[in-house]
């Protein structure tokens, strides 16, 4: 295998001209924007979401120049870095915080801009009848804001601050209701996990600043060449736990499910533009690490094969079609790990396959709130079906959606998936085989679900609406959003991918990979894959299509059940780390309480008990005195006599 | 005569006035024994300057003396003062200082 490195670390660019150098306004903006509604409190509840729209609308119109002010630069000098401050000094140790804009990082601030704006847009039909929308927007700006600043960061531990602002708004919109206790919980475990992601990943730069004294992105990366493989490993598989924990992959998935107790524009965003999008770029970014790490790369490949297997599993069972979207995306950005995991040959497909599925994930969850909005809140796709009748628009920009995602020729997930699934059979010896037909039969169990879900939600044998359901179209503002992202849906793959014009974007940061034939031709690997996807259209038509859909779930097979429950995910962590956890931390109360505290008060109760009775010896008897003395001294007399004779 | 018979009779003082000071309650006789343990003291002091040829015992019988003379002004005070208060000379009703 031939790797033809990256681009020479370090020769950033400087930023020139108003629109590059004030590539800060893209993270300003958004965060002014939360920081104005959060501060204005209650006074800018007229207005508050049209300024959170406004803000984000405008970072991505700024996102927009810059990225044409890069295509306007040489392939060479598309790396700009801008200077902001010298955050940390101590001693010989100066970080200074910068921004990083080059084409990876330009494409995430497009994909989170746009997606993330028309998100804000639906959002303001979507809540308006909450009584806290400006609250919500003032949180979707700060979850913007974030995502940008962790995406736009040139050094890990600027970095980290964006990734942390993107565990707290998560945090903060997945409790948006947090009136609900449930709903709590699960915020609160969204982010509890990520807290595990988060000590991996703070390691990481730990391990990095103990290993090249220095944790910007130039220093880690030119030091990586040299370092040795032992260091290069460590720091890998610490990232990835990192990774792990915010984009929701094995064996740190289990907060994703439970995440969609936020409004559903939040899941969208968590889905497809910001959120679970992060580990994939932490891994893509940390390239050059893991070049020089073949275990950490294993590793990540193997845990984005588990991961998308698992999500596609748990997706057939789920009756609940924000969950099941839920896992999906589990699933796809499974794909996208194991394609970045593959290093040179898959990470700009992982790319690909994640601003693709932006665009599909976020529109379809747009659906599911849609669909939401009509059938009072309901999410139980067993109570709905045969919609497609009476919710036209978004049937159709579902649908796109859907075929997207299933990977129907010419769509977007037919370009990027596709491109994943034959990375994954480039390769020597067992990997190209295991990877490559666990990437295509998931593709297979992937169009089963999603077309269980559509079926069921919109067509089908037979309405089993709820009696108060009234199923209606959305206002306008939702379905535009809803309609744009259908089209992204639709047509991004074939802008991006016919030409391959993103993976040659993407290459002077990827690293290009040469010219390597997967195990399997390619024409083999399309046609299989695609026999596999009919396959998996053909069976669900026929079960929730043709069959009729009871309204109550059937008890099921084990796996059904298992996968209905997440395959037993909360029961292994309770099992395993929380109960285990609360016993620990009860045997350490105990033994503080009986075994610290015991020693200590027994040892002090022992002393003032001793005092007590010697007390008693002060009788104030003086001749009682006197006569102890006088034993005293002929005891010693004696002693003193006998010491000599 | 043998001057280790000094000795015997300087123990036998000592012990009559050890006795006193732990039998007696009367605080002026326990006094007068204090005074009896501090000559008989004295008397071994002398014997010994005597025996060794050696001047000092004797310097030191006069220190204490002296300090004796100081000691019982101050007890004499004492006694007085208690005996004021509580109309009783006993060593035993003066047990207020104990636990």
């Amino acid at each position: 295998m031939t790797l033809i490195s990256a681009a020479e670390p370090g020769v950033y660019q400087a930023a020139e001209g108003t629109v590059q150098s004030g590539a800060w306004l893209l993270v300003a903006l958004p965060a002014l924007g939360a920081a104005i509604l959060l501060v204005g409190g209650r006074k800018t509840d007229k207005w508050g979401h049209w300024l959170g729209v406004v803000m984000s609308w405008a970072a991505f119109v700024w996102g927009a120049l810059l990225f044409f002010s890069l295509l306007g630069a040489d392939a060479e000098e598309r790396a700009i870095h801008l200077h902001l401050f010298t955050w940390i000094q101590a001693g010989t140790f100066q970080l200074d915080a910068g921004l990083l804009v080059d084409q990876l990082s330009i494409a995430f601030v497009l994909l989170v801009t746009f997606v993330g704006s028309l998100i804000h847009v639906y959002s303001v039909a979507y809540m308006e009848h909450d009584p806290d929308r400006r609250r919500f927007f003032a949180y979707l700006n700060l979850f913007v804001a974030s995502m940008l600043l962790l995406v736009l960061a040139d050094s890990y531990l600027l970095m980290f601050v964006g990734w942390e602002g993107v565990g707290l708004a998560s945090y903060l919109l997945i409790g948006f209701w947090n009136h609900n206790p449930a709903y709590a919980t699960a915020a609160k475990k969204a982010f509890i996990v990520n807290r595990v992601g988060d000590v991996g990943l703070s390691l990481a730069i730990m391990a990095m600043f103990a290993a090249f004294g220095s944790v910007s992105f130039t220093d880690v990366f030119a030091n990586a060449d040299s370092a040795s493989e032992n260091k290069l490993t460590v720091i890998g598989l610490l990232l990835l736990v990192g990774a792990c924990g915010k984009s929701a992959q094995f064996p740190l998935q289990s907060w994703l499910g439970d995440a969609m107790a936020g409004p559903t524009p939040v899941s969208a965003l968590i889905h497809a533009a910001t959120m679970v999008t992060a580990g994939v770029y932490l891994v893509v970014r940390s390239g050059p690490v893991y070049i020089g790490a073949p275990d950490a790369q294993l590793v990540v490949v193997i845990v984005g094969a588990i991961t998308l297997v698992y999500g596609a599993i748990v997706g057939c069972a789920k009756d609940d079609i924000k969950k099941a979207l839920a896992a999906s995306t589990m699933s796809q950005i499974g794909y996208m790990m194991l394609a970045a995991g593959l290093g040179p040959v898959g990470a700009a497909f992982a790319i690909f396959h994640l601003l693709t599925h932006g665009f599909f994930k976020a529109g379809m969850f747009l659906g599911a709130g849609s669909v939401m909005h009509g059938m009072n809140d309901s999410v139980n796709m067993r109570t709905f079906g045969r919609l497609s009748g009476v919710m036209k628009i978004t049937w159709v920009t579902f649908g796109l959606g859907w075929l997207a995602i299933i990977g129907f020729p010419l769509l977007s997930g037919f370009w990027s998936k596709d491109k994943i699934i034959e990375a994954a059979f480039i390769g020597e010896g067992w990997r190209p085989w295991v990877f490559g037909l666990t990437a295509m039969l998931a593709a297979g169990i992937t169009a089963f679900y999603m077309s269980r879900l559509f079926f069921m939600t919109f067509q089908g044998k037979e309405k089993r609406w709820n009696d108060d359901a009234h199923p209606h179209e959305s206002p306008a503002l939702m379905t535009v959003p809803m309609m744009i992202l259908a089209i992204g849906s639709a047509f991004l793959g074939l802008a991006l991918g016919v030409t391959n014009g993103l993976v040659h974007w993407l290459e002077p940061v990827t690293g290009a990979h040469g010219e390597e034939e997967p195990v399997l031709s390619v024409p083999v690997i399309t046609g299989a894959t695609l026999v596999l996807v009919a396959v998996g259209v053909a069976l669900a038509w026929r079960m929730y299509w043709q069959a009729s859909v009871p309204v109550t779930a059937p008890r099921g097979s084990l796996l059904t059940r298992a996968a209905r429950h997440d395959l037993f995910q909360d029961d292994i962590n309770e099992g395993l780390f929380m109960r285990p956890g609360q016993y620990l931390t009860r045997a350490l109360v105990f033994v503080d309480n009986r075994g610290v505290d015991g020693a200590v008060r027994g040892l002090a109760a022992l002393i003032g008990g001793l005092g007590g009775r010697l007390r008693l010896l002060q009788t104030g008897l003086v001749r009682s005195y006197a006569a102890s003395m006088l034993a005293g001294v002929v005891i010693l007399l004696g002693g003193m006599l006998a010491v000599r004779l | 005569m043998n001057q280790i018979h000094w000795l015997y009779l300087s123990v036998l003082l000592f012990s009559i006035g050890a006795v006193t000071v732990l039998v007696r309650k009367n605080a002026i006789v326990v006094f007068m024994g204090v005074e009896l343990m501090l000559n008989a003291a004295n008397l071994a002091f002398v014997t010994f300057s005597r025996i060794n040829g050696n001047i000092d015992g004797q310097v030191i019988a006069l220190f204490v003396m002296l300090v004796a003379a100081a000691e019982v002004v101050v007890g004499l005070a004492i006694i007085f003062t208690i005996f004021r208060t509580r109309r009783s000379a006993s060593v035993d009703d003066a047990n207020l200082l104990k636990y």
